[in-house]
């Protein structure tokens, strides 16, 4: 049994809570235990207001017009812009471009730099433990360029196999991981891993889906030469994204959509881009989600990263104690809190992971089950498919709890 | 929806799959997945005239997904090829004892009928028929 009456030091779950409508809802009768916060977060009454101000009082077109919705707008928009710079700690404002969210900013990457810098025979390597979003862009832009599409194999412990990224990374062009694991919870040194990849002479691409909305984010120190995140995954709305990249390398690539505001001056047979950012936002916008999330880094710093950070690592360690004391439980990942996120993907033996979340759904606890957009991984591990809880800053100790109680829910029902 | 969707039927289907196997020799193999949860079944069978003489199945899944399988070939197995094709999913789901899965779950349910409804088609026209989509769509 849980120590009851366990408090969070470093985040005020009971205050927090307090934000989030959703969270005063029932499932079946029985309080939401969120835990699906690595497929998406839930909003808090901040951000939808944001979204209701927007669309009741300022909505316009962007960039365009000269009336006063609009330079409100404008205005709106672009302050987003300097709060995500801020968020990721990136030195300029015009480096961050905004997206449908992290899927497309790989893909654009995939296909801008690999069309740029990648020639035939060239490598390109990505690793073992990498979502269909950051491995099939560079799996099938390496086709198109008839280079090589290597995999950095992931040890025993869920981290990275260091012989052999050290193998591929030679005479690589491209280096693309993810800073923190959707499935394995590892957290990796993004930092360290850029070096070496740069030593390489490698661009360095890192998906951020699953470190950002977790712990603070400093590109500059990091490095890296791109950094992809989602809005939604992070408090705020679908549908928006970032992604970074270092001046001189978006300078450097062409537009990857083209239409209306991305562009200075168009003639008959040419064409001026337009200055960075824009010259990368073809097309209007999704203005007030962008705006939602500007609301959400407000949130978010107001919490402060690190305590956020501290709380999950704190949950994470109860859990992966509590989840330790079922024998028939098994726990993927790295078994430090501190290595890891708080993602925590389990299977329980021989009951199938949709039944695990079936029947935790009845209990109100909603988890994740699948394979999680992560079938190389699946397949290094050797299970098709497995369960996933994943905690945020709003998940106390009462939402561990509720987790194990329906844990052995699970096992009566199977027994 | 409540935890009965774990019925006892399911269970014991689950625990105690019926027609799990191979065949030696089959007339058809066909074999699907559910993209989203992973579900694998595999299903071979046998014809005698117009009768589905035998089927078998494997899998790899949920509760759901195989014992919906195993029920299955006990519904279809001796019936006219006709009977099998023309099987519609709401039967299926009645034998379940979940006639109101949600969205979700009821692929889980379901994927078992899209391939049986594969192998029917492969027998039919040859070894690169496909269901009409109008046919799958009474299997989806």
């Amino acid at each position: 049994m849980l120590e009851t009456g366990l408090v969070s030091k470093a985040i005020d779950v009971e205050e927090i809570r307090k934000d989030f409508p959703i969270l005063k809802r029932k499932v079946h009768d029985k309080r939401l235990v969120y835990l699906d916060n690595a497929a998406t977060s839930q909003k808090p009454k901040q951000v939808i207001d944001t979204l209701i101000d927007y669309y009741s009082n300022y909505n316009s077109n962007i960039h365009r017009s000269v009336h006063q919705l609009a330079e409100e707008a404008t205005q709106a928009f672009e302050a987003a812009r300097e709060k995500t710079r801020a968020f990721i700690n990136a030195s300029k404002t015009d480096e961050v471009i905004f997206t449908q969210g992290t899927t497309e900013g790989l893909n654009f990457a995939a296909s801008s730099l690999v069309s740029k810098y990648v020639k035939k025979t060239d490598s390109i390597v990505v690793t073992e433990m990498e979502h269909h979003s950051n491995f099939v862009p560079w799996q099938q832009a390496a086709k198109r360029a008839g280079a090589y599409f290597e995999i950095v194999s992931v040890d025993d412990e869920g981290f990275l196999d260091f012989s052999d990224l050290d193998n591929k990374l030679k005479g690589a062009k491209i280096f693309a991981f993810s800073e923190s694991s959707n499935v394995l919870g590892s957290n990796l040194d993004a930092k360290e891993l850029t070096k070496r990849a740069h030593e390489n002479g490698a661009l360095v691409v890192v998906d951020g889906a699953q470190s950002a909305p977790h712990m603070p984010v400093d590109v500059q120190n990091m490095d890296c030469d791109m950094f992809a995140f989602s809005s939604h995954k992070m408090l705020g709305p679908t549908g928006v994204g970032c992604l970074y990249g270092k001046r001189d390398l978006l300078a450097s690539i062409p537009p990857f959509l083209y239409g209306g505001d991305m562009i200075k001056e168009v003639h008959r047979k040419e064409t001026n881009w337009n200055d960075l950012p824009w010259k990368f936002e073809a097309g209007t916008s999704n203005i007030a989600d962008v705006i939602g999330l500007g609301s959400a880094i407000d949130y978010l710093k107001r919490m402060g990263m690190s305590n956020i950070r501290r709380h999950e690592t704190e949950i994470c360690r109860a859990a992966l104690e509590e989840l330790a004391k079922f024998p028939d439980v098994e726990v993927y990942g790295p078994k430090v809190a501190e290595n890891r996120s708080a993602a925590i993907s389990f299977n329980v033996a021989k009951i199938h992971p949709h039944d695990v979340a079936s029947i935790l759904d009845e209990e109100g606890v909603a988890i994740r089950s699948g394979h999680h957009c992560a079938q190389v991984l699946m397949e290094r591990l050797g299970v098709s498919a497995t369960a996933r809880a994943s905690f945020y800053l709003y998940n106390g100790y009462d939402d561990l709890e509720a987790l194990i109680e329906g844990l052995k829910k699970v096992r009566q029902v199977f027994q | 929806m409540s935890a009965d969707i774990y019925k006892e039927i399911i269970l014991d289907y689950y625990k105690n799959p019926r027609n799990k196997g191979t065949l030696e020799s089959p007339d058809v193999s066909v074999r699907d997945s559910n993209p989203l949860c992973g579900d694998v079944i595999e299903m071979q069978m046998k014809f005698e005239g117009d009768k589905l003489r035998e089927i078998k199945f494997n899998g790899d899944g949920c509760a759901i997904s195989q014992a919906s399988a195993s029920i299955l070939t006990e519904m279809v197995s001796g019936k006219t090829i006709e009977e099998a094709r023309s099987l519609d999913k709401s039967a299926l789901l009645e034998n379940l004892g979940s006639p109101n899965l949600g969205p979700v779950r009821i692929k889980c349910a379901l994927l078992s009928l899209k391939v049986m409804k594969m192998g029917i088609y492969q027998h039919l026209g040859g070894s690169d028929a496909t269901p009409s989509p109008e046919d799958l769509a009474s299997s989806r």
